[in-house]
């Protein structure tokens, strides 16, 4: 590296590999192993909590996915052209489109000049306007108040009120967020502390979206995991609430439950009754529920309906609606706009203590705000085009289109897999996920132990280097201890979601043989 | 029901800032004179905040068609974008997954943009070369320094976590490292040399952690904010050497580096500084420097998007950090493409640069005018003394609050400049900061107003600004 100013040899810097066509050197290597003896900030210097903090959404598999992504665009002969990444809820990125009107009035929110312009609607126009009107300097590029722009939050509230038959929602209630994530993280930081036997445990389901448990480990939260039941189409029982409840209260002092509903990763939309049922029991026991509800609109099996948790908290009258604390959350990533990148989203929270309240104001707040294009994004949402508005048919059309083929594929993945010896797959009743269970060879089993590696990531390993398939293994999302699962998105284009079924079903076979 | 006692004790150890009072009083403001309610002014000037929009600075037409393009990709289909609009847009879209800006990017951000800001680092640091592996694209510079505190912090560790901080200093800072359960260990600039660094109070600063807390890292924010001073090589130089001496990371928070006005002024970056001082500093000293799309002549604060470049770090460490920013999955890719922009403008030669020379020029000519006129309105002004503004979007001035006001201050329960700031308000309807939550020596006072704002936008603040103070001395005299 001569060359540098002043002749000085610059050392390279020290960096994570990531396989994107930019590997350091050996000797590179070397020389940063030997410059990180005294390092200030080590594994045992840092925030220990940190250190347990995973995500299998991005983890290992995908490293290696983007590894073998990059060896075949230089021309490493593999038994397959391209890697299909199926293991992250991300529609677009499999080819799903977004829908023409809310593109449309963002586009005439970054450059305001295209109003003038008459290819656009104007219904389109009309909600551009009142969303600049509403920016600073009537700019997308101007901060927001921190808690989201005023005029969107109040059309939230109004979405809600529709959306739960009329019952009342406060605009201070809501909290615009980047993505749901942020108001989820934001929420568990404001409720965790406490020290020892007192330290705030949180109920989370296994499996579980590893959002939660990351996000519980990074606050040293503990953790009070309740097992879904697979052999019921992974449905909730209040006793193993209860159970998990008991078990939990010796050593911490429970204080939250998270649902996530519709599932992820299990897709299971919540019958009405469970949902009394978690509201009874949160009640009893004293907790904060956290109903994550990102795939509101993604309910596809018959006899399946989404039912807000705020709407059946008031339908069960003022016992329970005036006393029961409660934050709800949605997302512009996901249902059937799918615009993940614009980390767009918001918190309803519900029956909150007003100091406390002011607390989650004041931690918000340091964050800034969240980013304005996606809160343009929610307003859309919330607010779509109307039956005597222009853009209404095409909307529509749309929307109906990418929810159908939704079901559909949920439909095909459930039958494909459960035509497989060794593959049994609950129905995919909503959300974007099938999380099948898969039984494993015992010389498999062993196998993988010998490598190092939990069953099920060996599985998905191998499927990986033979199929370009990349899932993310059951074991980052939790299960029960003995079975095995994957979870595989239904977001690629029915035709390849075919195929790729077709792979994995071969797959499980040879592999199946290869272990007997 | 959930009560104070049981909420996480560093959030509750965060300050309430004034500043929440004096934005309830300015919505109230707005609405009233929506509602035609009879005032000194027709308008509010909201100063409050380093976003040049708000104030009305136009955005850049390139940046906007591009996004709008990328947006909806049906505009590229017309010639109603320049051909070098289209391009940019089509280019950028085919960097995006599903050609869609809908769609998540890796954690660190879009390979592309990635290897175009380690370009940028590059050549604005003569050639000190930069690795796309040690940069990581985040919703706003705030949350990666926030992120990175966190893996610094450890809340339960005894004695505390010490961080040295400006004083003053952005307070969203201060913030987040009281609710990651840190302590904040102020050292004072020199207000009298321009907001100078004096290395002997960064040892006070570090001294006084002694029996409070245990130092682990160093902030510093150059440009300034919210004081505008741009640290000399020299200068940098002693932080580094001192950091390096005292162990501690070094965070620097660099977003203002594209305003700076001195005539001999230049920004130079820390990593440059660090590099080309040689082993074995440059190998070891551990730094986190951050940028940002949200200030400089782009100004797109709304769009959430800055960047921090890691340097020296145990890969250990970079390992659990790549882990801690993947559970937020990725920064919003408008933003991400956004910094494309902001790092590679259009060149000459190229249709749109006429127009994109035209507005940048106007920025940059109305920024050192503005800079010029406040320091000569200001300091003409008896009772008010500004330090040059060299660098950053922000006045700092001194206000000599005459003990009657302070009085009466105490009286209302306010901090003497928050008074200053809440008379203001409501006499002359321009919305600043008060000096209070930047942390200033005891017994000064000051205030924060934005200095990136239209030409006219400044002579009307200025000439609201003087009347009141004027005014605002006589009373209390």
């Amino acid at each position: 590296l001569a060359g540098a100013t002043g002749g000085v040899a610059v050392r390279p810097v020290c960096g994570i590999q990531r396989d994107n066509g930019t590997k350091m050197s050996q000797d590179q290597q070397a020389v940063n192993g030997v410059s990180c003896v005294s390092k200030v900030l080590t594994l045992d210097t840092m925030n220990p909590n940190v250190r347990r903090v995973e995500y299998a959404v991005r983890g290992p598999i995908v490293q290696r996915a983007v590894q073998i992504e990059r060896e075949l665009r230089e021309g490493v002969k593999k038994p397959f052209t391209e890697v299909i990444k199926a293991n992250i809820g991300d529609a677009h990125a499999m080819g799903q489109k977004p829908i023409t009107f809310f593109r449309q009035v963002l586009a005439l929110c970054s450059y305001p000049d295209l109003l003038e312009d008459n290819k656009f609607p104007e219904d389109a126009k009309k909600r551009a306007r009142r969303i600049l009107d509403a920016c600073g300097g009537h700019s997308i590029g101007a901060y927001s108040a921190s808690q989201g722009i005023e005029c969107i939050r109040q059309d939230v509230a109004r979405y809600i009120e529709r959306r739960d038959g009329g019952i009342p929602s406060s605009p201070d209630n809501i909290y615009l967020s980047t993505g749901a994530s942020d108001a989820i993280v934001t929420i568990l930081k404001l409720l965790v502390c406490g020290e020892g036997r007192d330290r705030t445990g949180v109920m989370i389901s296994i499996p579980q979206y590893p959002l939660y448990s990351a996000a519980l480990a990074d606050l040293a939260a503990v953790q009070i995991s309740y097992y879904l039941d697979e052999e019921n189409c992974w449905s909730l029982n209040v006793e193993e609430l209860r159970r998990a409840l008991k078990e939990a209260k010796q050593y911490c002092k429970p204080r939250v439950l998270c649902i996530i509903n519709p599932g992820n990763p299990t897709g299971q939309v919540q019958s009405r009754q469970c949902i009394e049922d978690v509201i009874r029991f949160a009640k009893e026991e004293h907790l904060f529920l956290m109903a994550d509800e990102v795939y509101q609109d993604n309910v596809y099996a018959d006899g399946c309906k989404f039912h807000s948790f705020k709407k059946v908290l008031f339908e069960m009258g003022p016992e329970f609606s005036s006393t029961v604390e409660m934050a709800s959350f949605h997302s512009t990533s996901k249902c059937y706009m799918g615009e993940c990148g614009f980390r767009g989203g918001y918190m309803e929270v519900i029956n909150m203590d007003p100091q406390v309240k002011a607390q989650l104001t004041k931690l918000v707040s340091v964050r800034l705000c969240p980013p304005v294009p996606g809160q343009a994004l929610l307003e859309l949402v919330v607010n779509p085009p109307q039956p005597d508005e222009p853009s209404y048919s095409t909307f529509m059309k749309e929307r109906t289109a990418v929810l159908a083929a939704l079901g559909e594929k949920a439909r095909l993945t459930e039958e494909t897999f459960n035509s497989v010896p060794g593959i049994t797959c609950n129905p995919v009743q909503g959300a974007m996920y099938t999380f099948p269970c898969i039984s494993l060879p015992q010389k498999a089993i062993d196998k993988a132990k010998e490598e190092g590696l939990i069953p099920d990531m060996f599985y998905c390993m191998k499927l990986l280097e033979e199929e370009g398939i990349c899932l993310v293994p059951g074991s980052g999302f939790g299960q029960k201890e003995g079975t095995f699962h994957f979870r595989m998105t239904i977001l690629p284009p029915t035709e390849k979601l075919k195929v790729v079924l077709q792979k994995i079903r071969d797959f499980h076979l040879r592999f199946t043989q290869e272990f007997s | 029901m959930y009560v104070m006692h049981e909420i996480c004790s560093s959030v509750k150890n965060m300050k309430q800032l004034d500043f929440s009072v004096l934005v309830r009083r300015a919505n109230q403001i707005k609405e009233e004179l929506k509602q035609g309610v009879k005032k000194p002014y027709r308008e509010l000037i909201d100063v409050s905040w380093g976003d040049p929009h708000r104030t009305g600075v136009k955005p850049l037409s390139f940046v906007r068609q591009v996004l709008a393009g990328c947006l909806y990709p049906q505009l590229l289909e017309s010639n109603r974008l320049k051909v070098d609009v289209r391009q940019r847009a089509q280019r950028l879209l085919e960097t995006c997954a599903g050609g869609s800006v809908g769609s998540y990017s890796d954690t660190a951000g879009l390979t592309q943009t990635l290897k175009k800001v380690s370009e940028f680092i590059t050549r604005r640091d003569g050639g000190v070369p930069s690795h796309p592996d040690s940069i990581y694209i985040s919703p706003g510079s705030q949350w990666s320094l926030t992120n990175i505190l966190n893996i610094l912090v450890n809340p339960e560790a005894s004695p505390k976590t010490g961080v040295l901080v400006p004083a003053p200093s952005h307070c969203v800072t201060t913030q987040s490292i009281l609710g990651l359960g840190a302590e904040v260990l102020p050292y004072y600039l020199t207000e009298e040399q321009g907001w100078a660094l004096q290395v002997e109070e960064l040892q006070r600063a570090f001294d006084s952690a002694k029996g409070v807390c245990k130092p682990f890292a160093l902030y510093i924010i150059n440009p300034g904010n919210p004081a505008g001073g741009v640290q000399s090589r020299k200068s940098m130089q002693e932080v580094i050497k001192f950091v390096s001496e005292k162990k501690l990371f070094l965070l620097a928070d660099e977003v203002y580096q594209e305003c700076v006005y001195g005539e001999n002024v230049e920004f130079l970056s820390y990593k440059r500084v660090l590099a080309e001082m040689g082993p074995p500093l440059s190998e070891t000293v551990e730094l986190a420097s951050f940028h940002s799309a949200s200030k400089g002549l782009i100004g797109e604060c709304g769009l959430r998007t800055g960047y921090v470049e890691l340097v020296n770090l145990d890969p250990s460490v970079l390992k659990l950090l790549d882990n801690l920013f993947s559970t937020n999955s990725c920064a919003p890719v408008l933003g991400q493409l956004t910094l494309d922009l902001m790092i590679n403008p259009p060149q000459p030669g190229d249709p749109s640069y006429p127009l994109f020379y035209e507005e940048t020029q106007r920025i940059r000519t109305t920024l050192i005018q503005n800079v010029r006129q406040v320091f000569e309105v200001v300091n003409s002004l008896p009772g008010f003394s500004c330090q040059p503004v060299e660098g950053g979007v922000f006045a700092f001035p001194r206000v000599y609050i005459p003990p009657k006001a302070i009085q009466k201050a105490k009286e209302v329960g306010m901090e003497p400049d928050t008074f200053y700031c809440v008379r203001l308000l409501e006499e002359t309807g321009v919305l600043a900061r008060p000096g209070s939550e930047f942390g200033q020596k005891d017994g000064t006072h000051h205030i924060r107003f934005c200095i990136m704002t239209p030409q006219h936008i400044m002579e009307e603040l200025l000439r609201r600004l003087s009347i009141f103070h004027t005014k605002f001395m006589k009373e209390f005299s």
